[in-house]
């Protein structure tokens, strides 16, 4: 494998510095067939404004077979390779790990030499990740201390405990199983950690069986889905602790660090809470020598008529806001938070973690609203779903399919596929960029987005 | 060579400074880099001093031109090893490390890097003048913990200046357009004294 021979030059050895990083020009989007009829794909999306195919689909890479349900992806190497205790300065961030969240297959794009025309390397089949790392469904991909890892939802028999896999960032083996001892741990989900307090954080999903035909309604009535946050040392690979966060609270989802390596916290969002419908926020930070969560941001539920509502709304005559994604802007300073029922993206100044301030707020799409876009006056389908953030904070991505099963439970008619772009201001506040609105081909529907040189949900860092 | 070779591990981010910086950083303390320094630098001369020990040890009890064949062929394995899985190296450390966690850090890196062995070369005629089983048995060990002494002394003194550059004036961002390949220049001189070891 090729190295540098100076460090990759999308590596900062600190958050700061990555803000100073030049706007990206492209982005590498996930998209999915939910009927499984087609390959799946990552599409590449033109995000320079200055081009004249800004705010469209300039490639396309197919994948090898169909039914994968691409949905998560990252980074063979990112800013930790710049770590003092493990560094890897030399590595490239050249290579997408675009896992099949549903085939198990894992997918290497080459993005290099031509970024606009990544290519598929090398294909890891389903047999050899359930072999070697022991587990399927592979979810959150980060790069790390010790390579590549991957969070993954089931075991090789798709059953419980699902949990993380180390793969080699050059030659991409997959080489085992991380967990040590992992304590309780039985669910999984996302992961990331705090490189600077030795900590990783893992959150809980369910098993593949109950969600992969979509949400088991008694399951989530039962309060049986995930609702625990895991803490481990992330150097022994030691399950330390585990906090519940109870029988209201459904879905405990995306973890989003503080990107400051000195700074103990991070937010988490659940998704549902049994009691009122509403999703919350919650911050995770330390409490004497323990880790501890306070709930800071409640988003209750609107109020709806049955008649607009999927069946499986109509018993309760609200639209719950379904926060499924949230991103942490790279100076810690605004929290970007996904409210797919409900259709709002809002904006939380969260300088200080315990009290967040709502700075900004955009609708588009929703169950009942189907607000429009100024490119697009008509009623859109879906809602702001996976969110990422430039480097600098001053751009905002998002498109609008959650997961092909799910999507059908709330969208019933149908998702139609769209990716949108907020500029936000520095001081707080977001609107849409009215050009910047990719319609998606009918075939597929647009879940995760990564953007070139690092975002801030790919890299972590060593040094404040 | 005792002292240039020194200046290499100094200068090494992955040997040191690197780490000293970071944890001055993490603690705002400019105190923190200059203690971290005593561990890593125990560290890596106890890592060294094994390696040598052993080679001295070996020279003693077998004839040393069959360890210098040896520690060639070794460093020879060490190189291409490193260039083919150096990257894979399990992270024990971590930045809430205390200062044995640093010396234990340090003392492996030096370890997995080969820097003991690095170092033989060089050793090899002060241990051994003659090239022969040597009559005064101690005279290798003295020799081999004077080497030591002198190399860590010169990778301090480097560690240590780098250490406080960066944190006082320089600043991190040094690291991106200064942080050369130097694995590939380590692979490079592990392979040169191994065929220094058996050809010279």
């Amino acid at each position: 494998m090729a190295s540098l021979m100076k460090p990759d030059p999308s590596f900062y050895p600190s958050p700061r510095m990555a803000m100073k990083a030049a706007p990206e020009t492209l982005a590498y989007v996930a998209a999915f067939d939910p009927n499984r009829k087609v390959p799946d794909a990552i599409a590449v999306v033109d995000v320079n404004p200055k081009s004249k195919t800004y705010s469209s689909i300039i490639g396309t890479v197919k994948m090898p077979n169909a039914g994968d349900e691409l949905h998560h992806f990252g980074w063979n190497a990112c800013s930790s390779c710049l770590c003092p205790n493990a560094p890897h300065p030399h590595s490239e961030r050249r290579y997408l790990v675009v896992p099949g969240l549903r085939s198990s297959r894992i997918h290497i794009l080459d993005t290099k030499p031509n970024p606009k025309k990544p290519k598929i390397v090398k294909v890891i089949e389903p047999k050899e990740v359930a072999e070697r790392a022991g587990y399927t469904r592979p979810h959150t991909v980060h790069c790390g201390p010790e390579g590549i890892y991957v969070a993954a939802l089931g075991n090789a028999e798709g059953k419980a405990p699902g949990g993380i896999f180390l793969m080699d960032h050059e030659t991409f083996d997959v080489r085992g199983r991380w967990e040590v001892d992992r304590g309780p741990q039985q669910l999984a989900y996302d992961a990331w950690w705090h490189l600077g307090h030795d900590t990783l954080v893992t959150s809980e999903w369910g098993t593949p069986d109950t969600f992969e035909n979509g949400l088991v309604p008694e399951i989530l009535l039962g309060a049986k889905y995930g609702r625990r946050l895991h803490f481990w040392d992330l150097h022994k690979r030691k399950h330390l602790q585990t906090i519940d966060f109870g029988e209201e609270y459904q879905l405990v989802f995306e973890l989003r660090p503080a990107h400051d390596p000195t700074k103990a916290y991070g937010f988490v969002n659940c998704v549902v809470s049994l009691k009122d419908l509403s999703s919350s926020i919650w911050v995770w930070h330390r409490d004497g020598n323990k880790w501890a969560v306070t709930k800071v941001i409640d988003i209750p539920a609107e109020p709806a008529d049955a008649d607009k509502l999927p069946p499986m709304l109509k018993g309760f005559g609200a639209v719950p806001p379904l926060v499924t994604d949230i991103d942490l802007s790279m100076d810690d300073k605004f929290l970007y938070v996904a409210c797919w029922g409900t259709g709002d993206l809002h904006q939380y100044d969260v300088s200080d973690p315990f009290k967040p301030k709502l700075t900004g707020k955009v609708r588009i799409g929703g169950i009942v609203a189907q607000a429009g876009h100024p490119s697009h006056k008509g009623a859109l389908s879906g809602g702001p779903q996976m969110v990422e953030i430039s480097r600098d904070g001053k751009r905002v991505y998002f498109t609008n399919s959650l997961y092909g099963a799910i999507d059908l439970q709330f969208y019933p008619n149908g998702i139609e596929g769209w990716m949108v772009k907020l500029n936000a201001s520095p001081e707080g506040g977001i609107a849409f960029d009215p050009k910047f609105f990719v319609k998606w081909p009918a075939s597929h529907r647009p879940h995760q987005v990564r953007l070139e040189g690092g975002d801030c949900s790919s890299d972590s860092y060593c040094y404040p | 060579m005792l002292v240039g070779l020194g200046a290499l591990h100094g200068v090494n981010p992955a040997m040191g400074w690197l780490f000293a910086v970071a944890l001055g950083l993490h603690r705002n303390s400019f105190s923190v880099v200059l203690l971290s320094l005593i561990p890593i630098a125990i560290g890596h001369a106890l890592a060294i001093a094994a390696v040598t020990a052993l080679m001295a040890g070996a020279g003693v009890l077998i004839d040393p031109r069959i360890v210098r064949i040896f520690c060639g062929l070794l460093l020879i394995g060490w190189a291409i090893y490193h260039w083919r899985y150096g990257h894979r190296h399990r992270v024990r450390v971590g930045m809430q490390t205390g200062l044995w966690g640093l010396a234990l850090w340090s003392f492996l890196m030096a370890t997995a890097h080969g820097a003991g062995l690095m170092l033989w070369p060089a050793l090899a005629p002060l241990c051994f003048p003659a090239g022969a089983p040597e009559t005064d048995m101690s005279r290798p060990f003295v020799m081999a913990l004077a080497g030591v002494a002198v190399h860590t002394l010169a990778m301090l003194s480097v560690t240590g200046l780098l250490a406080v550059a960066v944190f006082r004036w320089l600043g991190l961002g040094i690291l991106r357009e200064a942080w050369f390949n130097i694995d590939a220049l380590w692979i490079a001189a592990l392979f040169a004294t191994g065929v220094i070891l058996l050809v010279v």
